[in-house]
C-alpha cells in the first residue's frame, strides 16, 4: 500500500521537475520545483519519519519563497530552447551506465521496510536511558551523532558568510590606520538611504 | 515607539494590502509560538532546532513581505541577525568543550532528569535553543542579503534596457 503511494509520488516529482526544466517562464519552474518539496516531504510523513517531513516542508517554503523573492525581478527572461547533439547523446549515455550500475547494486540492498539494523538498534534501545531525550531523532542527532551536527552548523555558518560576502554592495575599505567602520553590511540608516535612493 | 511613524498602521504605503496586513497581524503570533514550541520540546516530539529555527525564519520573512522592510528591519536588523548567528555559533563550539572538563568533548554533562519532562535531556534542550536562534538569524540575514543587497540586479537589468 505505501509502496504504491510512493510510486505516485515519485511519477508525481518526475512529471514536477520536467515541467521545472522545459517551462519558458523563470516563475513557473520556480513553482514546480516546490512540487518536488512537497512530494518529498509527503514521502518522508508517510515513511514515518516525522522531524525530516516538518524540515523539509518548512525548508521549502522558505526557499520558494527567497527563489521567487529573488527571481521575479528578473522574470522577463525567456529561454531560447536549442538542440545540442554532443549533450543529449552523452547524457544518453551516462544514464543507460547508471542505469546498469544500480540495477547491480540494487541486488545487494536489504528488502524494502527491513533495513539490517546493527548500530540503529543499539541506539534505539539505550537512547532513552543514556540521553533521557524521549525524542530518539534528538538524542542521536544531538548526542549520539553530535559531531556530524557540529560540521553541519560549521558548513551552514560558512555558506552564510560567503553569501554575505559575495552579495554586499560596497568592499571593504580601509581609508585610514585606526579606521574601525564596519563596512561589510549596511547599517540601518545606509540601508534605508539606499532605499529611498532607489526608489527615486 | 510614540514619536515614530506606526509601520505597522493599516494604511501605511509599504508592504501589501490591508487583506494582507490583517490576516498577517493575525497569524504572526501563531507562527513565533508555533516555531518556539518546535524548538523548545525539540528533545520530546518531532521536530528540533533546525526546523523550529526555519518556522521563525519564515515568520520574520512575512512581517517583510507584509509589512515592508522597515518594520522587520526594526524587529531584527541584518546586523543584530548576524551579531546572534556568530554568538550562537560560538556557543555551540563552546558547550561541547565545556564537557571535556567533566571526561569528553560533546559529553551530555548535566543530570538528565526525569525522561517526558521539559528540563531533561542533559544540554540537548540548549542545543535546540542554540541551533533554532542561529538558523533563524542565518536564513533571515540570507533573506535580506537577497532582497536588500541584491536589489542591484533589477538594476542592472533597467540600465541595460535604457541602453538599448
Amino acid at each position: 500500500m505505501v509502496e504504491t503511494f510512493l510510486f505516485v509520488l515519485l511519477i508525481f516529482m518526475i512529471v514536477g521537475s520536467i515541467i521545472a526544466i522545459e517551462t519558458k517562464n523563470l516563475l513557473s519552474s520556480v513553482i514546480s520545483c516546490g512540487i518536488v518539496g512537497a512530494a518529498v516531504s509527503i514521502a518522508f510523513l508517510m515513511l514515518a519519519a516525522p522531524d525530516i517531513a516538518i524540515t523539509q516542508v518548512v525548508v521549502e517554503i522558505l526557499i520558494l519563497v527567497i527563489l521567487i523573492r529573488a527571481t521575479i525581478m528578473i522574470d522577463n527572461t525567456a529561454i531560447e530552447a536549442h538542440w545540442d547533439t554532443f549533450a543529449v547523446v552523452s547524457s544518453l549515455i551516462f544514464f543507460g551506465l547508471f542505469l546498469v550500475f544500480a540495477f547491480l547494486a540494487v541486488q545487494d540492498l536489504p528488502p524494502f521496510g527491513h533495513p539490517s539494523m546493527r548500530v540503529s538498534q543499539q541506539y534505539l534501545e539505550t537512547g532513552l536511558q543514556k540521553t533521557g531525550a524521549a525524542n530518539i531523532v534528538a538524542s542521536i542527532v544531538l548526542d549520539f551523532r553530535g559531531y556530524d551536527t557540529l560540521g553541519e552548523a560549521t558548513v551552514i555558518f560558512v555558506s552564510i558568510l560567503g553569501s554575505f560576502v559575495i552579495l554586499r554592495r560596497r568592499g571593504r575599505k580601509r581609508r585610514t590606520e585606526g579606521d574601525t567602520e564596519k563596512v561589510g553590511i549596511l547599517s540601518e540608516a545606509e540601508i534605508r538611504e539606499d532605499y529611498e535612493e532607489f526608489r527615486e | 515607539m510614540a514619536t515614530k511613524p506606526n509601520l505597522a498602521a493599516s494604511d501605511s504605503p509599504k508592504g501589501m494590502t490591508l487583506i494582507v496586513k490583517t490576516v498577517v497581524r493575525f497569524a504572526i503570533g501563531i507562527v513565533f509560538m508555533f516555531g518556539w514550541y518546535i524548538i523548545i520540546y525539540g528533545h520530546l516530539t518531532p521536530g528540533g532546532g533546525f526546523a523550529g529555527g526555519t518556522i521563525l525564519a519564515c515568520g520574520y520573512v512575512l512581517l517583510t513581505l507584509a509589512f515592508g522592510k522597515e518594520l522587520a528591519l526594526t524587529k531584527m536588523s541584518d546586523m543584530a541577525a548576524s551579531i546572534v548567528d556568530n554568538t550562537c555559533a560560538l556557543l555551540f563550539v563552546l558547550v561541547p568543550i565545556l564537557g571535556i572538563a567533566f571526561g569528553y568533548f560533546f559529553l551530555n554533562f548535566p543530570p538528565h532528569g526525569k525522561p517526558f519532562n521539559l528540563v531533561s535531556a542533559g544540554v540537548i534542550p540548549l542545543y535546540n535553543i542554540l541551533i533554532g536562534l542561529k538558523v533563524t538569524s542565518s536564513l533571515f540575514a540570507i533573506f535580506l542579503a537577497l532582497s536588500i543587497f541584491g536589489r542591484f540586479i533589477s538594476k542592472l537589468v533597467e540600465e541595460a534596457e535604457e541602453e538599448e
